[in-house]
């Protein structure tokens, strides 16, 4: 892993913009802007920030059945998904654990799916490998782009009228500045907005235009997983992975009716088995009640002071005004206001476990 | 009055038996928004290169280390309510400790003002 740093097609707005360059998952990505994760965090949930997530996988699946196809490898169901629609699922393994969250949509005459950066590599030779009769093609000449925050529709509306009229996990293609751009209502920060897919050699143009809007700043990285973590929403690598069920990790709600009861799908051996009979974890969330961060790996100990699990994702809050986790717990513990204590640092620090998302999801229905 | 600098951006000043202890502006802005800071009890002593309290940013966990050897006669009480004046004034009202040095001749092995600028570069 000594190749250097891949730069989207806006690095070099990024820098313009002073951005705080970063190496994540082989890119070079900006953690923040002068205005500071606090403020683009804050940025985002009053107003509108503006992303670039174009290290994302984006890949174009064309064949007489992919949704089918697609059903082979993840627990959600596609044959149904709508034409303009799109859902959240993840592959399973064998194991019945997550190798990767993502986004599918029905495009019509294809279907449009972006994974993680992180998992680019995997996804899509596992897709090429297992999708029969499907074309799979990984797209590198678009950037894409995500405004988020209550101020989205203004800001895109203002380039792209159609967008106004979109729903929440609606997928179109609109022209914006004369380009032909994807257009998808959704994200991954808690707020209501867009992602956009724009062909790379226009991205600069648009996302400059998007700026333009006095409500929408740029937002890096940094500011992403704050947002992430309010709403719940869990990150590949911290709280999924190849060893967490989707029923462990509370994902059933992405797993439809008729994938639970007729399986077909990697792993439905066990997760159709804590279906049944739950699982012997579960992912919730957990306010420290002091001021300290608890970060990923912090142990959670019952109000006995026996350990019951640990951290995966934690950090400051900065619309919740203070620490906020998620974690996983051992069954029996996790109800609403249990009291937990965490080990931070070698001394016990009062917690309770919370319903999720802390900070409620704002999304367009 | 001397201000001494160590390599882990900590600055102490010295007036008679105590010495100033707090985390420089370049280590302020390094570190980003700060939202949390743990800190030691008066009494308790340290020897140079210990930890002796926890900085916490948005972004990441920073441990002070002991410049030298003291103990602490007080620790500043307002950083645990309002950590972000380590952001603001960080060389002024936001010091972190009042301390006692064990040793002021380990004061000669820390910067002056222009080594420290030096490799902040």
């Amino acid at each position: 892993m000594t190749d250097a740093p891949k730069r989207t097609p806006l690095y070099d707005l990024h820098v313009e913009l002073g951005g705080k360059m970063v190496d994540f998952a082989g890119w070079e990505m900006p953690v923040q802007y002068p205005l500071g994760i606090m403020g683009e965090h804050k940025q985002c949930r009053e107003k509108a920030g503006l992303f670039d997530v174009s290290h994302m996988g984006q890949v174009i699946l064309r064949g007489a059945n992919v949704a089918a196809q697609l059903e082979k490898l993840a627990p959600s169901s596609f044959t149904n998904l709508k034409e303009g629609k799109a859902r959240y699922t993840f592959f399973t393994n064998d194991n019945g654990g997550i190798m990767d969250d993502l986004i599918v949509s029905n495009a019509g005459d294809h279907f449009f799916v972006v994974v993680n950066a992180s998992m680019r590599h995997q996804d899509i030779p596992h897709m090429e490998k297992h999708l029969e009769g499907v074309e799979v093609t990984e797209i590198f000449d678009r950037a894409l782009v995500a405004v988020q925050g209550p101020s989205a529709e203004n800001v895109v509306g203002a380039l792209c009228p159609a967008a106004c009229d979109m729903t929440f996990m609606e997928t179109i293609v609109a022209d914006i500045n004369g380009v032909s751009c994807r257009l998808s209502r959704l994200g991954y920060t808690g707020e209501d907005g867009y992602e956009i897919s724009i062909p790379e050699d226009r991205a600069v143009e648009i996302t400059r235009a998007f700026l333009a809007h006095p409500d929408c700043e740029p937002a890096g990285l940094g500011a992403r997983d704050s947002l992430r973590l309010e709403a719940g929403l869990c990150l590949y690598g911290n709280d999924i992975d190849n060893d967490t069920s989707p029923v462990e990790a509370s994902l059933t709600w992405a797993m439809q009716k008729r994938r639970r009861e007729e399986g077909g799908f990697p792993g439905a051996a066990r997760i159709q088995k804590e279906l049944t009979e739950g699982a012997g974890r579960k992912l919730v969330g957990i306010k420290p009640l002091g001021r300290a961060p608890a970060r990923q790996g912090v142990e959670v100990h019952s109000a006995e002071g026996s350990p019951i699990g640990s951290i995966t994702s934690g950090g400051f809050g900065p619309t919740v005004g203070g620490p906020v986790a998620m974690g996983y717990v051992a069954a029996g513990h996790g109800a609403p206001d249990e009291q937990v204590s965490l080990i931070i640092r070698g001394k016990a620090q009062p917690a309770e476990i919370v319903a999720l998302p802390f900070v409620t999801q704002n999304y367009k229905r | 009055m001397t201000t001494y600098y160590s390599e882990e951006h900590e600055w102490i000043t010295v007036a008679g038996d105590v010495a100033t202890l707090g985390i420089t502006q370049h280590a302020a802005d390094q570190l980003g928004e700060i939202v949390f800071c743990e800190q030691k009890e008066a009494g308790d002593t340290f020897e140079k290169g210990e930890e002796i309290g926890v900085i916490e940013s948005v972004k990441a966990a920073s441990e002070i280390f002991a410049p030298l050897d003291g103990e602490v006669i007080a620790a500043n009480e307002t950083l645990t309510e309002t950590p972000g004046a380590l952001n603001e004034t960080p060389e002024g009202e936001a010091w972190i400790y009042k301390i006692k040095l064990a040793d002021p001749a380990q004061l000669e092995e820390l910067m002056d003002l222009d080594g420290y600028k030096a490799l902040i570069g």
